[in-house]
């Protein structure tokens, strides 16, 4: 049979985002991929050339609306490197529980786009109506759900409210016994568990020499975090098992995920115990000379800063590195052989967000 | 002696001459600099001999005179990073490309050309990602003036008019 090109996308069910995938099919086989990105692309890093420092961090929120706090994160930590300056103690603590609360947020974001990918309606809902109680908490410490503008240079924008560790423990107290419900139903579906076993094999020094990150790298057997391998914040004060799966494929990535929640929730609770009295914010210089880099562990793999100043009071060159958009270069080689209906599960198991691929 | 003092000893030992810049930024991150026609041949060492396994992102940056290329490589055994600039001409802006030695190069390399206009040599696909195909402009470039709003200016500066 004659094999020709089909377009996956850019509207599409399984795209979640705009982007397109090219796939050349003989028959029902894949014999090879092309991504096409590109149809987000609002020029961020060159926006940022032109705004003061400060006012970068609304923009940076906005590349990823799944995940704005790590993306915030990511630029501040790397500008306060530029800057050389060091934030007060409790400023990190107060990050590291926003980052956590909203890594969990991101990952229930992924279980709800992943399970009716696989036919699993019901994970929708439910991941969603669990995913609003993570929202309420941000929602308690930033005023704002999605695009929470809440850190800042030298520190975070407010404190912790006074009822707010009580309210994270009731939430996440609950939110344990439905994990383990999430669980048992997606692991004893036998539809789920067929269409994610030995598929989309991705082979431990493939990953690494094509720059995959993340819970997927940790799905293929590596035992790499960036909150481990180079600590920032406060990530080695606190006591949290890595999570890594040996089997390389979908269901793997999968599992890898899970087991993040529940550690993310360990971080939190610990977070809350430990964080120390004192100031939260402070006044970071308003011009920065030099160059600096930081990466981050974010809900989709490693996010590297790479900021320039000139001595004025905005950036020279801002570079944003996105875990995605090194991995779905990589997918090319995990969607070769397999049929076009475990292009939606391999996908899916990647985690696709393209308002920070395409900047 | 710390690993960064180690690995910038490696290079110092093997690139006597070639290195124009090396220094220490932080505990455990380097940088050093080079022309941009010596990159193969320090990117090989820093693959083969230092172990730096994973390219993390390569950025382009317009200095107005000159461009620079700028890599980000980590090494996993023990999260060592180092930042590479090569410096390439503004007038004819070329360089090898990296494709062979670490596979993610090809997307960075395709978004430093669409953005900026370097063209990576030897590249198996250099082809613009981001912007459509029929593009014609490098939008990065410093060449494309924005409009800068001052907003804090004091008002002797304002009265001074400047």
């Amino acid at each position: 049979m004659a094999e020709f090109w089909v377009n996956m996308g850019p509207q599409h069910p399984m795209t979640h985002g705009l982007w397109n995938m090219r796939i050349k099919v003989d028959g029902e086989t894949i014999v090879d991929a092309e991504p096409q990105l590109g149809y987000l692309h609002r020029g961020v890093e060159k926006i940022s050339e032109v705004r003061e420092f400060q006012k970068v961090i609304i923009l940076t929120d906005r590349l990823c609306y799944v995940s704005s706090l790590t993306w915030s994160h990511a630029y501040c930590l790397a500008v306060e490197e530029l800057m050389d300056i060091e934030i007060p103690e409790r400023a990190k603590w107060l990050r590291v529980i926003a980052l956590e609360l909203q890594r969990i947020a991101s990952h229930l974001m992924w279980l709800a786009a992943f399970g009716p990918d696989l036919g699993l309606l019901t994970m929708l809902l439910y991941a969603l109506r669990e995913r609003e109680l993570f929202l309420d908490l941000i929602e308690l410490l930033a005023g704002l759900r999605l695009n929470s503008n809440y850190m800042r240079v030298g520190g975070v924008r407010n404190d912790i409210p006074p009822e707010f560790k009580k309210s994270c423990e009731k939430n996440i107290t609950h939110f344990l016994k439905k994990m383990d419900e999430y669980e048992k139903m997606m692991e004893r579906s036998k539809t789920f568990v067929m269409r994610t076993q030995g598929i989309g094999h991705l082979r431990k020094d493939d990953a690494i020499n094509w720059g995959v990150t993340g819970p997927t790298l940790r799905g293929s057997d590596a035992d790499i975090d960036v909150r481990r391998l180079i600590p920032y914040e406060v990530y080695d004060q606190i006591d949290w098992n890595p999570a890594v799966e040996k089997d390389c494929d979908c269901y793997a990535r999968y599992r890898v995920r899970m087991r993040e929640m529940r550690e993310s929730c360990k971080m939190i609770l610990q977070a809350l115990e430990k964080i120390p009295a004192g100031p939260f914010r402070m006044k970071p210089p308003r011009r920065a000379e030099g160059e600096a880099f930081r990466v981050t562990e974010d809900s989709r793999g490693e996010a590297l800063f790479y900021v320039i100043g000139d001595g004025d009071d905005r950036l020279y060159r801002m570079k944003i590195r996105s875990p995605i958009f090194s991995i779905v270069a990589a997918t090319p080689m995990m969607l070769k052989g397999n049929k076009v209906a475990d292009l939606l599960a391999i996908m899916g198991s990647v985690d696709m967000c393209i308002g920070e691929t395409d900047k | 002696m710390g690993i960064e003092e180690e690995v910038l000893d490696k290079l110092r030992d093997r690139f006597p001459k070639l290195l124009i810049e090396a220094d220490e930024v932080r505990p455990g991150a380097i940088r050093i600099k080079i022309d941009g026609k010596d990159i193969l041949e320090v990117c090989l060492f820093i693959k083969e001999e230092l172990g730096f396994d994973h390219l993390s992102c390569i950025s382009a940056v317009d200095w107005k005179d000159r461009f620079e290329s700028v890599y980000h490589f980590t090494r996993y055994n023990d999260g060592t990073m180092l930042q590479l600039n090569t410096v390439i001409s503004r007038e004819n802006p070329k360089i090898e490309s990296l494709c062979k030695l670490w596979k993610s190069a090809n997307v960075h390399e395709r978004e430093a050309y669409d953005m900026m206009g370097i063209v990576y040599e030897h590249h198996p696909n250099l082809k613009r990602i981001l912007l459509p195909e029929d593009a014609t402009i490098f939008p990065l470039r410093k060449d494309f003036p924005q409009q800068v709003d001052r907003q804090y200016i004091s008002r002797k500066k304002a009265r001074r008019g400047s």
